[in-house]
């Protein structure tokens, strides 16, 4: 086929070059079009190949470093698929996770924004056949005491319980941290997690010439057209009007998407499934036949739109929300549609597979695309130039023993119970339903979320998203790892394995060497941290361009990791829940270095430097398997890692949590180090008097350091020689902060 | 006979409450699809928690002109029982099955934690295996469980045992700080005049088994169950 008929015929060859630079792509990428083509692009099919091109759905800027991570574990059998991925829990059960970035929507628009975040992770776990039984999200914003961090954390706390509790969904776990890096643009990543058996896993490949591509759920309108290649894949400028190219989300129909998307794939008719998101139809259908190596041709025309009057390619590059492309075996359609009608959802043949590998795009008649499949979904891939930021020489330099020990323990205590990245997050996760589907055994609040799995008792699964973006920031090598060992931390300390990871990476412009050295050293720190403790990589997001006219958000790697419990009835909890319970604390103690990057530098000094604490893989991996046999053996029903705000707030949270008070002696005279360092590798953990000695033979036997700190008891915190207070007064500066300033 | 889970589009409690019904209580359940009109095979009925048709408009209103609800209408009148958790509550409420009306939290956000209720009527058939004054441990998960009624039927309502369940803290004092939506009266539950229609906010099928942190929820089934088995009057 030499030219194809161009619908929108007016262009002259200037205007279309330049229509393709604003849609994002690049002369290069551009010039690389017209040659793989061998003749002008229609206006369709620009607008196709610059939202798959562009690094939201084509990852050109970051494919050759994803390469690095490990996919695969040797402990777990695992499942990586273009929309999610997962391990198996027994031979027939399969869970599956994926965490995505919503950042810029949600600056624009929190409400919406940071609802279709979640319809869209959600999405990514049913069309594989998999159920979603619970989700999370890891939040940032600007300092709390600025108005408009509380705009955008009321509206993204809104929005993802608007969306996240009606359709069912627990949200179980989540962080929220504060920095003025965040203040022009906030993170909202989003993950779900969902559980399905080995036999009615969907694929997302489309295969079988003439088989029907089917059309379901919502209709396709002009809303978020652009929104990955234009507002996802550029920075933020100054005074931009991008509200447009966010969408909106419907939570009803995707909840009726859900059940009818599970009963289609159940009843066995379904050949390949996907979800709409970024690029809608573009992505879809160029992906899935990519992936089968086959073609598609599509009738525009079918489409159900939502307003008249949209052009070809205004079609292609929707963003609408709640809807799903279907491959269907043979002579399925009407079964299909049945169902996908019952829901009252439409569903509609728009085409079929076809054996020649192009993307026949027709409107009434007319071809308005004819590319191949497999060349729009090959995105040039980039190695960007990548420098050292200037700012680490004297971050590095800095050394906390240089500056003046304070002394008043406990009025520093209260100050860092009131930082917001430390105080109780109770008001953000009360709004989000985190009981429905009756899985959740440990609730948010707590180091991980447990969920039993009704499918296989006594199983059960352990679920975490971390991320300490100020560690990444001093040594982004360094604080991937520390973040990928937290996280694993915070699976053992309620006595699950790590098995898997899903990571979303935000990061500023790729385009500038500074931040893409972040970057590369992030990924390399998380590539070898996930091989240290045998986890894998198994879906993911990147998120660039998080920046504005203030400069780049600190670089946020965030870690979503799952582990698995055996049997769900031995986890621990971080409540302090029996009298006369032994504190022993598993792991080194913190010395001077552990300072660095602390909260307590930021919050009692006003510092931000230094390096993060060092982490030795070796004695991290010993405390893990220490703790986890010991909740495992039912000896350990409490236990909690300590990090941001060093030990003396884990045992704070402790305290509260059971409603009860601690003596603790520490082996040596405390110091700000020893109280509010952030040593890794360290877990707290209470043992019931008649369990000590079995409990520390144990801890002997696996050969982790330890420490007899104390006793639960009384209604008192009590740090002998450091501080005296009461865990009802601690409690209720730990509670108040973010009901009070979200009440302003 | 078995008992139905009416499942709306968008009720998202309905694999919960059949899960403890079949599994816990080991009943005899089958769903009911919202479009059914024909529910004579049954002897009793539960419509679960969620978004009926997404409450958009308003919890219930829509709900309460699916097909089903004059089969449900019918049971009512029969005198079978009728629950309605939550969601389920708030379409009873909107089909004139109970009395009142719903309006949104008082702090005018979702809310999900877990509550006190005080059993104030323990010869209900939903409560018969709880004492009065016992205080049962339940979550809540909702936006709208601010219930309201007007003076003259609150009067009618305590006049009569109708009130079953109200808010309390955990050594039973009907308080205000331990409601948790600014319903009036602290009003967790109540029934109907014949008491075979039940509407309450709490999630009995969310702590019905101990390794969910409480099981006070499973005393609700049990006792509709018992007043199943033991034909007793409603």
């Amino acid at each position: 086929m030499a030219t194809v008929p161009e619908s929108q015929a007016t262009l002259t060859l200037e205007q279309l070059r330049q229509l393709a630079y604003e849609w994002g792509l690049t002369p290069a990428e551009y010039d690389r079009i017209l040659a793989g083509l061998g003749r002008q692009p229609t206006v369709t099919e620009v607008a196709m190949f610059s939202v798959e091109w562009c690094e939201h759905c084509g990852y050109p800027k970051s494919r050759n470093l994803l390469a690095l991570l490990p996919r695969e574990s040797p402990r777990v059998r695992t499942l990586v698929g273009s929309d999610s991925g997962g391990c198996y829990v027994a031979d027939d059960l399969a869970v599956l996770f994926k965490v995505e970035s919503h950042n810029h929507p949600s600056q624009v628009e929190p409400y919406q924004g940071a609802a279709t975040g979640v319809g869209g992770i959600i999405r990514d776990i049913f069309t594989c056949g998999a159920r979603p039984i619970a989700s999370g999200n890891s939040l940032r914003f600007g300092p709390l005491e600025e108005p408009h961090a509380r705009y955008l954390l009321d509206g993204v706390v809104r929005g993802i319980g608007g969306y996240g509790n009606c359709i069912g969904v627990p949200t179980v776990c989540g962080e929220v941290w504060f920095h003025p890096s965040y203040r022009s643009n906030c993170l909202v990543n989003a993950m779900a997690v969902g559980v399905a058996r080995a036999d009615q896993l969907i694929s997302s490949v489309a295969a079988g010439p003439g088989n029907p591509v089917i059309y379901v759920g919502a209709r396709t309108g002009r809303d978020g057209i652009g929104g990955c290649s234009v507002l996802a894949s550029h920075e933020f400028g100054e005074g931009e009007e991008k509200r447009p190219t966010v969408q909106i989300g419907d939570p009803f129909t995707e909840k009726s998407l859900i059940e009818a998307c599970l009963e289609a794939a159940a009843s066995g008719h379904v050949v390949a499934m996907k979800d709409m998101g970024a690029a809608g139809v573009t992505c879809t259908t160029s992906e899935m036949a990519a992936a089968g190596d086959v073609g598609m041709r599509i009738e525009l025309q079918r489409i159900p739109r939502r307003e008249a009057g949209m052009e070809p390619w205004e079609v292609m590059m929707s963003e609408s929300q709640e809807r799903m492309l279907l491959v269907g075996g043979k002579e399925s359609e009407q079964e299909l549609i049945r169902i996908f009608q019952k829901w009252g959802l439409n569903a509609v043949v728009i085409g079929e597979v076809t054996d020649d590998g192009m993307l026949t795009i027709l409107d009434h008649g007319r071809t308005v695309a004819h590319v191949s499949a497999a060349f729009l979904t090959s995105p040039p891939r980039y190695d960007m130039p990548a420098e050292e930021p200037a700012y680490l020489a004297r971050t590095r330099a800095f050394d906390p023993a240089s500056l003046p020990e304070r002394e008043d323990y406990g009025a520093v205590l209260r100050q860092l119970l009131a930082s917001p990245n430390i105080a109780s997050k109770r008001w953000v996760w009360e709004q989000y339903d985190h009981t429905v589907q009756t899985n959740t055994v440990v609730l948010p609040g707590g180091d991980a979320a447990v969920l039993r799995l009704k499918e296989r008792p006594p199983f059960g699964i352990a679920i975490t998203m971390d991320g300490n973006s100020r560690y990444v920031y001093l040594d982004p090598y360094e604080g991937a790892r520390l973040a990928v060992a937290e996280a694993a931390r915070n699976l053992a300390a309620v006595g699950a394995e790590p098995a898997i990871v899903t990571d979303g990476l935000n990061f500023g412009s790729p385009d500038k060497p500074d931040r893409y050295w972040q970057f590369r050293e992030a990924v390399r720190g998380l590539a070898d941290a996930c091989r240290a403790l045998d986890v894998a990589v198994v879906s993911g997001n990147v998120s660039f361009y998080n920046e504005s006219p203030e400069g780049p958000i600190h670089p946020t790697p965030i870690i979503g990791m799952l582990g698995v419990l055996p049997d769900v009835r031995c986890h621990a909890t971080v409540a302090f829940n029996q009298d006369r319970a032994k504190i022993l604390l598993v792991g080194g103690a913190a010395d001077a270095s552990s300072l660095g990057g602390s909260e307590y530098l930021a919050v009692t000094h006003g510092v931000e430097a230094g390096r993060p604490p060092r982490l030795d893989m070796d004695c991290e991996r010993q405390v893990q398997v220490a703790v986890r046999r010991l909740i495992r053996a039912g000896l350990v029903a409490t236990a909690h890692d300590c990090s941001d705000g060093g030990l003396a707030v884990a045992l704070t949270e402790c305290c509260i949590a059971g409603g009860r008070g601690a003596h603790v002696r520490l082996p040596h005279q405390p110091n700000a180090a020893a109280l509010f360092g952030e040593a890794p590798s360290r877990i707290l953990i209470a043992v019931e008097p008649d369990q000590e000695a079995a409990v520390i033979a144990a801890l002997a036997e696996e050969g982790a350091p330890f420490a007899l700190l104390g006793e639960v008891g009384g209604d008192r915190l009590v740090i002998e020689g450091a501080l005296d207070l009461s865990v009802a007064e601690l409690e209720t500066t730990w509670e108040s902060i973010i009901p009070r300033a979200m009440s302003r | 006979m078995p008992i139905g889970v009416v499942i709306f589009p968008g009720t998202n409690c309905d694999q919960d409450t059949f899960h403890v019904l079949k599994e816990v209580l080991e009943q005899d359940v089958r769903y009911v699809w919202h479009a059914e009109t024909d529910l004579q095979d049954l002897n009793a009925v539960v419509l679960p928690g969620g978004f009926a048709h997404g409450d958009y408009l308003r919890a219930g209103a829509i709900a309460r002109f699916s097909p089903v609800m004059d089969a449900v209408r019918q049971m009512a009148e029969a005198g079978k029982p009728v629950l309605g958790i939550c969601n389920g509550f708030q379409v009873l409420l909107e089909a004139g099955l109970l009395p009142g009306a719903m309006r949104r939290n008082e702090g005018q956000r979702f809310v999900c934690q877990f509550v006190h209720v005080r059993v104030e009527n323990g010869d209900s058939p939903f409560l018969r295996a709880c004492l009065r004054g016992q205080v049962l441990r339940m979550p809540v998960a909702h936006g709208e469980g601010n219930y309201y009624a007007d003076p003259e039927t609150l009067a009618g309502l305590n006049a009569s045992g109708r009130i079953l369940l109200r808010y309390c803290t955990p050594d039973g004092t009907v308080d205000p700080v331990a409601n948790p939506n600014g319903s009036v009266e602290n009003i967790a539950g109540i029934c109907s005049a014949a008491g075979n229609v039940m509407g309450l906010m709490p999630h009995p099928e969310r702590c019905s088994e101990m390794i969910l942190g409480s099981t006070d929820g499973r005393l609700l089934f049990e006792s509709v169950v018992r007043s199943l088995t033991e034909r007793r009057p409603l």
